[in-house]
């Protein structure tokens, strides 16, 4: 019906010669562009779907806003520097997320700089024990120089590059900083297969190169050192 | 005459009481009240165009896995309802929670096993479901559309297992989840930022156990009841299909049709409908 009125309306001059005269539309003046039914239909839809967008935008900003915030940046102290040697790995566990147990700990294996790697031997090396493969947990084991994963048989050598099995890149690492005699571990990041730092990925995305592309960085990780 | 609800039968002249005694007007009472509620709301044609359909010669039981997957549904939903009234989605106390419901509760193991392999009987029976449609060609037109329905129902009934796995909040529902979440993680370009909107944030935190339990318990049922709704509505409007080894015969011919084709033998004119 609103179309019916609306053609006459519109096509007032001229289709309607040829064809049997029709009645104008309740309140027609010559020369609107829009009768008074398609104005009202059009205000109301209009003001329907301002209702709906109210309903259906803070509901989604809601849920996709963690994907934009980034967190605080968390110290926390592992013990004297004393206890860490270039040679091998020491274990430590840090707690990640606040308030959620056991799940919000992670373990870390932190030592010295050592100068057969070209690293300064007063700064000191926090390798995450997360695969980078699928997130299990690996292991050092100091038999083998290497840390290994259950999962997938993932090997990683001293420095945590792959040597074997599926993990696409080096283990991450956390910031470290010397705080007095403290050595306190920061925030995590990942590195390339050249060890370089980049924001903290996701385990099975690769870093560096073009993959930095496919795998962007996220707003959620700190920036890395 | 008796199956006629008493509100929709024509009524009496004054003077002419059908002559029922107090019994039998107590017995006609449920027929009465379905006729008030049917007077009010033509639900009786409904329901016997919902269930009065004509269906094709040849159909067998293989025609009854819609329905099972159906109900199969409907018991998760009613076990899931109970098992919402225990448990507690954080991630200090969610295992405490369902340790106590299955331990302690009356029933509550019962409960919870229905739900925990009633979610892999489900996955079954839309398997076998989405295979007999496939085999017997069911899906080709007009029906295409509610393939295409059936198929974001299984999607959701997948982010259903995928949600609810962690809910026990053990090593593997854990573990389980962050491998899928990483793997979530893998995919390019959006995967990384997908992965954050499940976790909402870099790490697993406590509101991604909250998250996982919203959508699993209040999101994708509800999508998934509207779907089903939706797939049921085109089962009934399309009817369904005869097994493909069933040959369909010709409907006979009206006495016009069968006039205007001999007239037009004669005639040597071609018969407009044939």
């Amino acid at each position: 019906m609103a179309e019916a009125d609306q053609k006459t309306g519109r096509e007032s001059g001229s289709a309607r010669s040829e064809s049997l005269p029709k009645h104008e539309p309740p309140g027609y003046f010559e020369g609107e562009s829009m009768t008074r039914r398609t104005a009202l239909s059009v205000g109301v839809q209009a003001v329907g779907g301002v209702a709906g967008l109210a309903i259906v935008l803070p509901a989604v900003g809601f849920s996709l806003a963690p994907i934009f915030e980034s967190p605080e940046e968390n110290w926390e102290g592992v013990g004297p520097l004393d206890q860490f040697t270039p040679d091998s790995y020491k274990q430590a566990v840090i707690t990640q997320v606040d308030g959620v147990g056991e799940i919000g700990k992670t373990t870390v294996y932190i030592r010295r700089g050592n100068t057969t790697f070209d690293e300064d031997p007063n700064e000191y090396i926090a390798i995450s024990n997360r695969c980078a493969h699928l997130g299990c947990p690996v292991r050092f084991v100091a038999a083998s120089n290497s840390f290994i994963c259950p999962c997938h048989g993932g090997v990683y050598d001293f420095e945590g590059q792959v040597i074997g099995g599926p993990p696409v890149r080096p283990l991450d690492r956390f910031q470290t900083r010397v705080n007095g005699d403290q050595l306190e571990i920061g925030p995590r990041y990942s590195v390339t297969s050249q060890l370089e730092p980049v924001r903290a990925r996701d385990p099975g995305a690769f870093t560096g190169g073009i993959w930095e592309y496919l795998y962007p960085p996220r707003p959620t990780t700190a920036p890395p050192p | 005459m008796q199956l006629i609800p008493g509100a929709l039968r024509k009524p009496q002249k004054p003077g002419q009481g059908d002559g029922l005694g107090p019994a039998d007007r107590a017995k006609e009472a449920p027929a009465d009240l379905l006729g008030w509620v049917d007077e009010r709301t033509g639900g009786s044609g409904f329901i016997s165009y919902l269930l009065w359909r004509k269906v094709p010669k040849g159909t067998n039981w293989f025609y009854t896995l819609g329905s099972a997957t159906l109900i199969a549904f409907v018991a998760q939903a009613v076990t899931g309802v109970f098992l919402a009234m225990f448990y507690t989605p954080s991630p200090t106390e969610a295992y405490a929670s369902i340790t106590h419901l299955t331990n302690d509760v009356f029933l509550g193991e019962f409960v919870r096993g229905m739900h925990k392999w009633g979610a892999s009987v489900m996955i079954i029976l839309i398997f076998l479901h989405m295979g007999r449609v496939f085999f017997f060609g069911a899906y080709k037109y007009p029906r295409e559309l509610n393939w295409v329905i059936g198929v974001t129902l299984l999607i959701l009934v997948m982010v259903m297992g995928l949600t609810g796995y962690l809910l026990p909040f053990d090593q593997r529902s854990y573990w389980a989840t962050i491998v899928a979440m990483n793997i979530t993680a893998t995919g390019p370009v959006l995967g990384p930022y997908l992965a954050d909107f499940l976790r909402a944030g870099a790490e697993f935190e406590s509101s991604t156990l909250a998250r996982f339990y919203a959508i699993h318990m209040l999101f994708v049922p509800g999508a998934i009841i509207a779907l089903i709704g939706a797939h049921l509505y085109l089962v009934v409007k399309l009817g369904t299909t005869a097994p493909p080894w069933v040959r369909t015969e010709p409907s006979p011919k009206s006495v016009r049709e069968r006039a205007v084709a001999a007239a037009g033998a004669t005639n040597g004119v071609g018969t407009e409908r044939s």
